[in-house]
């Protein structure tokens, strides 16, 4: 690690908050309605539609009106990378996928993972990537964004039954905010050096007179929503390692700070929505702690180098630098691997599956922990505020008074409600890893022998059910027994998951809102920080321990060994 | 029923024109207009002819140019229609091994990491600044000129961190091996 490794972090994080404080109030008059610079545009959609914006939705008509639109875009998207074959913009001449790998693709993009078991530039033609992926990266976005807006005001009034319009809220996010934000981001990308073209591929006569044939396509708008929407598919198969999809530093910086601004923001719309923005700072506090710990984490272990390595005489200066591109540096390397599955993005700047033992250890933790951290776009938020009350729980035990966050009296119901939520996750991941260990068809997708191996079904499942959609990488993944069931876990890591949440609204926007007395345990101090931050870890982290123990803890010990397999 | 699904088709069928159609075409019309170069993929071209991608590296296997990293690409190394990394595990022992090759190869004691690793695009552009020096004596014996003529063309490639902060320095190999032929007047 170096100083100025350090100061290039500093600087990413500092523009991140910097813009977060702008858009977190400016997300919140958006929500609000108080937004209007397309309104044209927006009521025409609703006419066409058959929408009324005004009328309120109860938590039940909120779940089915966003079930309807994710199932309609799981259809569509569905349909057209069956029929790519057939269809217009496809300069290289694509077939259809599987129908396997279009269910787990199309299931991936909905549910705002990206998981790609296919390569971009070998498989999808630019009416995929246009129509289907980009536009499913908006959908899932805003998807996540308008459920956390339900939460929020959950807790803003007493004693009432409407979360607000689905629709209103999907479209608004859509139009006035990633639409914006992903063209002047795209434009950027453009001046850096992402191609955006409909020409599938350019030949090249090498200097020492071989051929190279350089895959184009649109990447640049698609990319920009890919960081912002916090979805992290890729145009090409290597991601924003692909020099296309990160040419610099600078851009790789860029990408960071487009995957972190909004689900911090919403951290601080929350504040605004419930009246009180210390309680949105409290929560982007933690986010912020967990993301430093992380990155100088990784920063360590990468900067450290594999000591197999340094022994067979590789150079310690630059660190491990398998799987890593040289114009992005270790530092914000580190720092995008702890962003991207912080914040449940998937993109990767740095092939996770050669990192070292504690390096991969990581970023499968910050996933495991729930995403949260920031988390997603809207999921983390409202991922977080699950975690919130079951640290006001934990508190409430403590002191014997039933617990309150916020005025509202937290009972059995949503502690019930969010142990189910919290609890997906480690069934989803543990079951599903346990099964695909003790089968034969999927044991045999795994690359590497030894602990390694086991960690790389163990991320597979991570990703899936945390929509994140990194990998490690070596994993054959486009199996019918693989797509399917990380399919499935996908399904379940959203869908499974945010309707108890969503119920828990429902509960809580019901309860009258109860006045601060002196009994209140204040929620936007440094000791609520430090019990929230211990609840994530103990409750969230505490029950992958054993699995961990076998994959990369036993690997890192047995590299210290000097082992391989 | 239809009162759920109606909306849901509706806007599905909408915003897929609005985000996937008109958006992406209309964000290709304006970065052809204003980045042409960039929009097309900042190729090279020399004599009229495209050699490549300033981002993309290429392929060098002859004494008389300077050499990337290792790329993990199929089936051969550089093959910018699919990128691709090794994948392999920190304990792997065919990574291992190639790491020991790759060090033989350069010769020691010590190699710079990335003369010794395959990158994670498997088209990186860029070698440090470390291992072009240590290709200085090879390419200079292979064409005929002065060490220290290469050594100063080399130090005119390094390109610093970007806005003097980010990332790390590096030297375009494309680039520099242009400049090479350039130099040597073929």
């Amino acid at each position: 690690m170096t100083w100025i490794g350090w100061a290039q972090i500093a600087l990413v994080l500092a523009c991140v908050i910097a813009a977060a404080i702008p858009l977190g109030r400016y997300i919140d008059a958006v929500a609000a309605g108080r937004v209007a610079w397309l309104a044209p545009l927006e009521h025409a959609l609703y006419q066409a539609a058959g929408i009324d914006p005004a009328r309120g939705m109860g938590w039940k008509a909120y779940v089915l009106a966003m079930l309807a639109a994710n199932a309609g875009g799981f259809v569509l998207l569905y349909a057209l990378l069956r029929l790519q074959g057939a269809l217009p913009l496809n300069p290289q001449g694509f077939g259809g996928l599987s129908p396997w790998l279009a269910f787990n693709t199309a299931v991936s993009f909905v549910t705002n993972t990206n998981w790609q078991a296919y390569s971009g530039e070998a498989a999808m033609s630019h009416l995929s990537q246009m129509a289907g992926l980009t536009v499913q990266n908006f959908l899932s976005a805003a998807t996540g964004i308008a459920l956390a807006l339900a939460v929020c005001r959950a807790f803003a009034a007493g004693g009432v039954k409407n979360l607000g319009n689905f629709w209103a809220d999907f479209l608004r996010i859509t139009l006035y905010v990633l639409l914006p934000l992903s063209i002047v981001v795209g434009l950027v990308f453009v001046a850096m050096g992402m191609p955006q073209t409909l020409v599938g591929a350019a030949g090249a006569t090498t200097l020492e007179g071989g051929t190279q044939t350089i895959a184009l396509g649109p990447v640049a708008f698609q990319v920009a929503i890919k960081h912002l929407g916090t979805n992290g598919g890729g145009f090409f198969g290597v991601n924003a390692l692909h020099p296309f999809e990160g040419p610099s530093a600078l851009a790789t910086a860029l990408q960071i700070w487009a995957q972190q601004v909004i689900p911090f923001a919403l951290a601080l719309t929350f504040g605004h929505i419930v009246g009180d923005v210390r309680q949105g700072r409290a929560l982007l506090g933690v986010m912020l702690g967990y993301i430093l710990i992380a990155t100088a984490l990784v920063y360590a272990a990468e900067a450290g180098g594999n000591p197999l390595h340094l022994a067979a005489g590789v150079d310690p200066a630059q660190g491990n630098m398998e799987g890593k591109d040289l114009r992005f540096g270790m530092a914000l390397a580190a720092l995008f691997t702890a962003s991207t599955t912080g914040a449940s993005c998937g993109a990767v700047n740095a092939m996770l599956d050669s990192f070292t033992p504690l390096g991969g250890l990581v970023p499968m933790v910050l996933i495991q922990l729930g995403e949260v951290l920031p988390g997603g776009v809207g999921s983390g938020l409202y991922g977080m505020l699950v975690f919130v009350l079951l640290a006001v729980f934990v508190a409430g035990l403590m002191v014997g008074r039933t617990p309150e966050y916020l005025g509202k009296k937290v009972q059995a119901r949503e502690v019930k409600l969010a142990m189910l939520a919290v609890l997906v996750l480690p069934a989803s991941i543990l079951g599903f890893t346990a099964v695909s260990l003790v089968l034969p068809s999927a044991v045999s997708s795994i690359q590497d022998a030894g602990p390694h191996g086991l960690s790389e079904m163990l991320y597979a499942f991570t990703s899936a059910t945390g929509n994140n959609g990194s990998a490690f990488g070596g994993l054959t993944a486009d199996t019918p027994w693989l797509n399917t069931t990380l399919g499935i876990a996908m399904l379940l890591g959203r869908f499974a998951y945010v309707v108890p949440v969503m119920a828990i609204a429902g509960s809580l926007a019901a309860k009258p809102k109860l006045g601060a007395s002196t009994g209140t345990f204040p929620t936007h101090g440094p000791l609520f920080a430090g019990l929230l931050a211990g609840v994530i870890l103990i409750l969230g982290g505490l029950q992958f321990m054993p699995a961990l123990a076998l994959g990369p803890l036993a690997e890192h010990f047995v590299l210290l060994a000097g082992k391989t397999f | 029923m239809t009162a759920i699904l109606r909306p849901a088709v509706a806007m599905v069928l909408l915003l897929t024109a609005l985000l996937g159609i008109a958006m992406p075409l209309a964000m290709t019309g304006i970065a052809g207009l204003v980045f042409p170069d960039q929009a097309g993929g900042s190729l090279i071209r020399r004599d009229g002819r495209v050699v490549g991608s300033a981002l993309i590296g290429q392929a060098f296997t002859g004494p008389r140019y300077f050499h990337p990293r290792p790329s993990a690409t199929a089936p051969e190394p550089y093959n910018a229609a699919a990128g691709a990394a090794s994948q392999l595990g920190p304990t792997s022992a065919a990574l291992l091994d190639s790491v020991r090759q790759r060090v033989a190869a350069v010769g020691g004691p010590t190699v710079p990491a990335d003369a010794a690793t395959a990158s994670g695009s498997g088209l990186d552009p860029h070698i440090s600044p470390e291992n072009a020096a240590r290709q200085i004596a090879r390419v200079a014996q292979a064409r005929g000129l002065p060490e220290d003529r290469l050594a100063a063309l080399v130090a005119q490639h390094i390109e610093g961190r970007e806005l003097g902060l980010l990332g790390e320095p590096r030297v375009n190999v494309l680039r520099l091996n242009l400049a090479l032929d350039a130099l040597a007047g073929t």
